[in-house]
């Protein structure tokens, strides 16, 4: 299964061009306009005039070079993990007094294609019931590269995880029961991607039903194998 | 495959069976795989994403406006719910100061939404357990808040009933003691559900004890809203995070002790006399003025990502959208689901229980399968 995830058409089946050209199309138009302003999330430095949190100053003073940058916006806090120190951070976080961030309200991931340096945010929304704060925890990692898992920490991020797989591809490591959620367990392809067409994978699916579930078949059978 | 212990004659092999995804107590497209041994859940995994319409794929090409319209579809016995979360979280994204009157009705609409849904949780949970009276009786109800925002915007099921920065319209004349009547009407017919239900004893016996967690372990798995509360866990985002006009209406949140299906019941047929409560002070003190600010007609965020939380009737709503700051159209959004986030908890709820109780279990966690699925 793994090398067909990476592909949202299926494996080798004659890729229908007609959904997939405009938006390449746009994206070259994009990229002419010179100088290219790289895609992906400003993360504003916080305002100088504004206190970071407790916690915040605790876990870069517990965690030193965990934390690659702080970022401030409209009221949110977030958190920028170094690469690998993601699981660290969290686990900080949890259970740091002060911090106790003991809920994750949400774990989800953007795709920012075509940025210098990793494709996927990762990003897990935070809370504490006892002490009523927010952060987001942010992470970035590259197509192919997986994650650590979190769901040993909160197991609501179980299922958010399963989602983030199933839509984005992003693998986590240690995760309890990686499968898909959401979309059919023979599915190709990552619909939350980017470069995935809107309508869909194509006629593949629309025109020969067969051959979609025939794929399907024989990624089963390979595993079973 | 277990032998029986005493090593009698009768084999004890599990017996797997699919309950849903055509069944009509599974509230939609459900499919749940039971595992058991006799009667007995031993495990059970949840199948989703029968009803999956790709929604956060879909705002990707769509208008900040137009999302509205989607948002209406996640959880569509409250759709005024999701529209709130969503038009408050692009004001947030957008720092838009929204008018006080504005705040003051969608306070108004939401708790009616609440109102609305819970009946609806009520009476097919009621029904599910084979009370089906009280399923009448909380679709009469149900009906008068249909008929009040079908009079405020035209809808009847998806309301598309706030813009980013206030509302479409102000409230029709004559509305607002329509609503207070409908207050007096509420309370007075609860009364009624709780002479059906509270001390029923085939009600005690099919809810008492059932689908039991702790306040602890419901944080831990990420359960929300009323669900959570009856655990014991006092979490309400109108009160800790307080949104449109809860930070200047008193209310009380109410939570269960045992964290059982009864408690849950307890703890949502509460949070409809606090609705009720909410309505009437709202109405009374609604301030003058215009409900719409001041928004650019064409609207575009700054580049940026914020998360916005609001308690809907299932649970914590909330929107992670991320902006490009260039297109009209957000580059990421995610509705982060209530209804999902409290599915999750199934398993762990129905594991040593009876078939019968899984039913139980998944009326009292009050999913919408519009949501889940998105």
């Amino acid at each position: 299964m793994a090398e067909n995830d990476q592909n949202p058409t299926g494996s080798g089946a004659p890729r229908p061009p007609a959904p997939a050209a405009p938006a390449k199309a746009a994206g070259a138009a994009k990229a002419e306009k010179a100088p290219p302003a790289p895609p992906g999330p400003p993360d504003p430095p916080p305002p100088a005039d504004l206190a970071v949190p407790a916690f915040l100053e605790a876990l870069q003073a517990a965690l030193p070079g965990a934390v690659a940058q702080l970022s401030y916006f409209v009221g949110d806090w977030t958190v920028i993990a170094a690469p690998g120190r993601l699981h660290d951070l969290a686990a900080h976080l949890r259970d740091a007094e002060g911090a106790r961030f003991d809920y994750c309200s949400d774990a989800t991931a953007v795709d920012w294609l075509g940025r210098p340096g990793p494709r996927f945010d990762l990003v897990y929304s935070l809370y504490s019931t006892s002490l009523r704060h927010r952060v987001r925890l942010k992470a970035r990692v590259d197509d192919g590269e997986a994650s650590p898992s979190l769901a040993a920490l909160w197991p609501a991020v179980n299922w958010l995880e399963r989602e983030i797989f199933d839509m984005f591809g992003v693998r986590f490591e240690g995760h309890p029961d990686l499968r898909r959620i959401l979309m059919p367990d023979e599915w190709q392809g990552h619909p939350q991607r980017k470069d995935y067409p809107l309508e869909g994978p194509g006629e593949l699916i629309m025109e020969r039903p067969q051959d979609w579930l025939r794929l399907g078949q024989s990624i089963r059978e390979s595993e079973i194998e | 495959m277990e032998r029986d212990p005493a090593g009698s004659m009768f084999d004890t092999d599990e017996l797997v069976i699919n309950m849903g995804p055509q069944h009509p107590a599974t509230h939609g497209v459900l499919r749940v795989v039971l595992k058991l041994d006799g009667e007995k859940v031993v495990d059970a995994d949840v199948v989703i994403g029968y009803l999956h319409r790709g929604v956060e794929k879909l705002t990707e090409s769509r208008d900040w406006t137009q999302i509205v319209l989607l948002t209406d579809r996640l959880d569509y016995v409250a759709s005024a719910a999701a529209n709130l979360a969503y038009v408050e979280t692009v004001e947030k994204l957008m720092s838009i100061e929204v008018p006080r009157r504005a705040r003051y009705l969608r306070t108004i609409l939401a708790e009616l939404q609440r109102l609305a849904s819970h009946l609806v949780w009520l009476g097919s949970h009621a029904m599910d357990i084979g009370a089906i009276t009280v399923f009448l009786y909380c679709l009469r109800e149900r009906e008068l808040i249909l008929d009040l925002f079908e009079e405020f915007c035209g809808a009847r099921l998806t309301y598309n009933s706030l813009r980013i920065g206030g509302l479409p319209q102000d409230i029709p004349s004559g509305w607002l003691p329509k609503v207070l009547r409908f207050c007096d009407v509420q309370d007075e017919k609860l009364v009624e559900y709780e002479t059906l239900l509270t001390h029923n004893r085939i009600w005690l016996q099919r809810t008492r004890g059932i689908g039991v967690i702790s306040g602890e372990a419901a944080v831990a798995v990420g359960l929300c809203g009323p669900t959570l509360r009856g655990s014991g866990v006092g979490r309400d985002v109108r009160k800790d995070e307080p949104y449109a006009a809860y930070a200047e209406i008193p209310f009380d949140v109410p939570v269960g002790a045992s964290g059982d299906t009864y408690d849950r019941y307890l703890v949502r047929l509460e949070e409809m006399r606090q609705s009720t409560r909410i309505l009437r002070q709202a109405v009374e003190g609604l301030p003058e003025g215009p409900v719409m600010a001041k928004v650019p007609r064409l609207i575009k965020p700054p580049a940026g990502e914020t998360y916005h939380a609001n308690e809907s009737p299932k649970g914590e709503i909330g929107f992670f959208i991320a902006s490009d700051g260039k297109s009209t159209s957000p580059y990421r959004l995610r509705v982060r689901p209530p209804s999902f986030c409290n599915l999750q908890a199934l398993p762990q709820l129905v594991r040593g229980h009876l078939v019968a109780d899984v039913i139980a279990i998944i009326g009292t966690i009050d999913i919408v399968l519009g949501e889940v699925d998105r």
